[in-house]
């Protein structure tokens, strides 16, 4: 029952990936901002959430409900302050800008935290398995799969059926006839950018609560976000969560092979999706 | 062997020092300031070695400045990066014209160092980093021993993989196992070394009768792991051990546990060096085993101030409120390096005076004792490496969260006392 373990194991891991790359298939859908300071902005939720969990002693998904107004403020202001005044027809500046913020964000976290390994504290849920006969599956990773599920589906929610949905989509789709019909550009973003950071908040707690992070953690995890993104093809949510599941199982499935082959197997299915479907599996927007 | 090219330049350059020195005498006369040069991982995932620089130099100022030794020590950060650290090398040799190096932390932070070292003539002090990655490392083919040479500038003081290997099957010995060892050795410089099939950790285990499952190299910063816990389980592994970085370490616990693999012992370098670390895995964390290079319970005082380890770890906590760690003893043992070579030296300004001086060491240290005497090493490194004494210990959890380290096998350095026995994971 190797084979079925190791699939189901990458399911679950593709959850994972889906989760961090939520925000960023957010972001990139509507304003074509790759947010490279993605990865620091997690490690900085999980800080907030680790400082909200010590300081008053709450249960972490409390303390992540508490998190998410702070992100959804920063992330605003952030928007409107910094990268709003980037965006244009040059797609180097935005790029530029988010590298720095990168740099600048892992340094405070180093000046503010220390060097110090974290780990958001989930008692018993940390280690509690289900067994379901042929496989075990661990609780934290269901729900971290669970959890992406759930915000693919609340952003959907957003995207169709809400006015604010419809200015993402229109903004996405063309900005300057979207602004003739009275919908303010820098004001979508800002809330597009904010509604990120939430899920940002989301993904920062299964972080945290998975393994130790420290401030330099961020990166590493960005290019599978970022492959997911694009497996799953512009603008479209349950095209991420999908590309995520596919990295996942190809990842795991490569490992079971052996490690070495683990990352490889990744990136190889990455580029095969890309082959066959250059603009990914579910594009929503051809630009 | 010398040859005619170089007779020359080495003719050349004596001959260039001897008359600058000439020239600049009346600024050298006695009282001149001494520079030391420090490279350490101050910022970055390598930071944690670092966390006692500036209460070590403090102390270092303090004692020189009572014993009149006008001496200024200048630091500068390799941001975790080995490019980084040899830049600031260069700098430190060329714009602040430092008369000794000293270098610590890991071997992305010493060798590069060492290698700028060498390459410009300045005598380096190293440590913290297993002597095999620092001396082999650097060679110009590390795959072939015939071409090994010794440094003429760069010394270095820490233990090697034998130690380790000695360590880990000493505390294995304590339980009783079915001796199939499970290893996690990631793709980086560690990784490679300890996973290697023919000179790494696996031979050692097998000459002690340990079976060892390498399922093979994965990259740093996994998120999972359940192929390594399928091959171990396949294996039936009662023991785990590897060189892992502290993310992964608990990814792979969790994960571990998760899907029931259970052994009797989890013995891994790195994951769990820090306190802080081994306290982010709660209950789990309880009776994990490590290598133990230093600790506040070693018998060793200080040749500069005299303290006891229980002292300077007593005085670390007290200054900083924080728990002490491994690498403090060492940072401190570095400057009693510096200061006991520069008061040997005839001329603590003179790069070969000093390496004479560095060569004739012999010195108790907060972690032993040093000297470049070749004891228990091979021949070709015996110059420039000396080897402090390895033992292993266990991390118990107390009632309120916290973690002692324990010692648990003292074979290796009977004179470093054990605390406990080793004691099976529940």
């Amino acid at each position: 029952m190797i084979w079925l373990d190791t699939i189901v194991q990458g399911i679950l891991l593709g959850g994972l990936y889906a989760l961090f790359a939520a925000g960023l298939s957010l972001v990139f859908g509507i304003m074509r901002l790759v947010n490279l300071a993605h990865g620091d902005l997690i490690v900085m939720g999980a800080y907030l959430i680790l400082t909200i969990v010590s300081v008053l002693g709450i249960n972490p998904f409390l303390a992540a409900l508490i998190a998410m107004p702070i992100m959804f403020a920063l992330g605003w202001l952030l928007q409107r302050v910094v990268l709003n005044r980037v965006l244009g027809p040059d797609i180097l500046p935005p790029l530029l800008v988010t590298f720095g913020l990168s740099i600048v964000l892992q340094n405070a976290l180093l000046e503010g935290f220390s060097a110090d390994s974290q780990r958001i504290g989930a008692g018993l849920l940390e280690t509690a398995s289900w067994n379901l006969g042929p496989v075990t599956v661990g609780i934290m990773p269901v729900l971290t799969f669970a959890s992406a599920i759930l915000v693919i589906v609340g952003l959907n929610q957003l995207f169709y059926r809400t006015s604010l949905g419809r200015a993402f989509r229109a903004t996405s789709d063309d900005p300057v006839t979207a602004s003739l019909m009275g919908i303010k550009p820098a004001g979508v973003f800002a809330m597009a950018t904010g509604i990120a950071m939430i899920v940002v908040t989301i993904a920062a707690l299964y972080l945290g609560m998975r393994a130790n992070f420290d401030p330099t953690i961020g990166p590493a995890r960005l290019i599978y976000a970022f492959e997911a993104v694009i497996i799953g093809g512009l603008g479209s949510l349950w095209g991420t969560l999908a590309g995520g599941i596919i990295i996942g199982v190809a990842q795991t499935l490569g490992a079971a092979v052996s490690p070495e082959w683990q990352i490889l197997a990744g990136h190889v299915a990455f580029l095969v999706v890309l082959l066959i479907k250059p603009r990914g599996l579910f594009p929503r927007a051809y630009d | 062997m010398i040859s005619r090219r170089r007779l020359l330049k080495t003719a050349a350059a004596t001959g260039f020092v001897t008359s600058t020195g000439g020239l600049a005498m009346p600024a050298l006369a006695q009282g001149a300031t001494i520079k030391i040069g420090y490279v350490s991982p101050q910022t970055g995932p390598l930071a944690g070695f670092a966390e006692a620089d500036a209460f070590t130099i403090d102390m270092f100022n303090k004692v020189m400045a009572e014993q009149g030794v006008a001496v200024e020590v200048i630091v500068k950060d390799s941001q975790s990066n080995p490019n980084r650290a040899a830049d600031v090398a260069n700098e430190l040799i060329v714009s602040d014209g430092i008369n000794l190096m000293l270098v610590a932390s890991t071997p992305e932070t010493t060798n590069p160092v060492a290698t700028v070292c060498e390459g410009e003539g300045m005598p380096v002090i190293s440590t913290m980093a297993p002597w095999q990655p620092f001396f082999i490392g650097q060679q110009g083919n590390p795959g072939d021993p015939a071409s090994w040479k010794p440094f003429d500038y760069a010394y270095h003081y820490f233990w090697g993989l034998e130690d380790v290997i000695a360590v880990f099957t000493n505390m294995w010995n304590q339980l009783d196992t079915n001796k199939q060892v499970g290893g996690l050795f990631p793709n980086d410089a560690d990784g490679n070394a300890w996973g290697d099939p023919n000179v790494g950790v696996a031979p050692g285990f097998s000459a002690a009768g340990y079976t060892t499952s390498d399922p093979g190299r994965y990259q740093n910063l996994t998120d999972d792991f359940s192929a390594q816990i399928n091959a171990f389980k396949a294996a039936s592994c009662d023991i785990i051990t590897g060189v892992v970085i502290p993310p992964d370490f608990t990814t792979f616990r969790n994960q571990a546990i998760q899907q029931g693999l259970s052994p009797k012992a989890i013995t891994v370098a790195k994951a769990i060096l820090f306190p802080q670390s081994v306290e982010t895995l709660g209950e789990a964390g309880h009776n994990l085993s490590s290598e133990v290079w230093w600790s506040a319970q070693h018998p060793f005082t200080s040749s500069l101030t005299g303290e006891s380890a229980m002292d300077l770890a007593n005085g670390f906590t007290a200054a900083t409120n924080r728990p002490w760690t491994q690498p403090i003893g060492f940072i401190h043992s570095l400057f009693e390096m510096a200061a006991d070579v520069m008061k040997r030296a005839a001329d603590p300004t003179n790069a070969d005076d000093l390496v004479t001086a560095i060569r004739a060491t012999s010195l108790e240290t907060m972690v032993g004792k040093v000297a470049f005497d070749g004891a228990n090493l091979p021949p070709f490194a015996a110059q420039n490496v000396c080897k402090t004494p390895l033992v292993g210990g266990q991390w118990r959890r107390k009632d309120d969260g916290t973690f002692d380290l324990v010692i648990v096998d003292n074979a290796t350095a009977p004179a470093i006392p054990a605390a406990g026995k080793m004691e099976a994971l529940a």
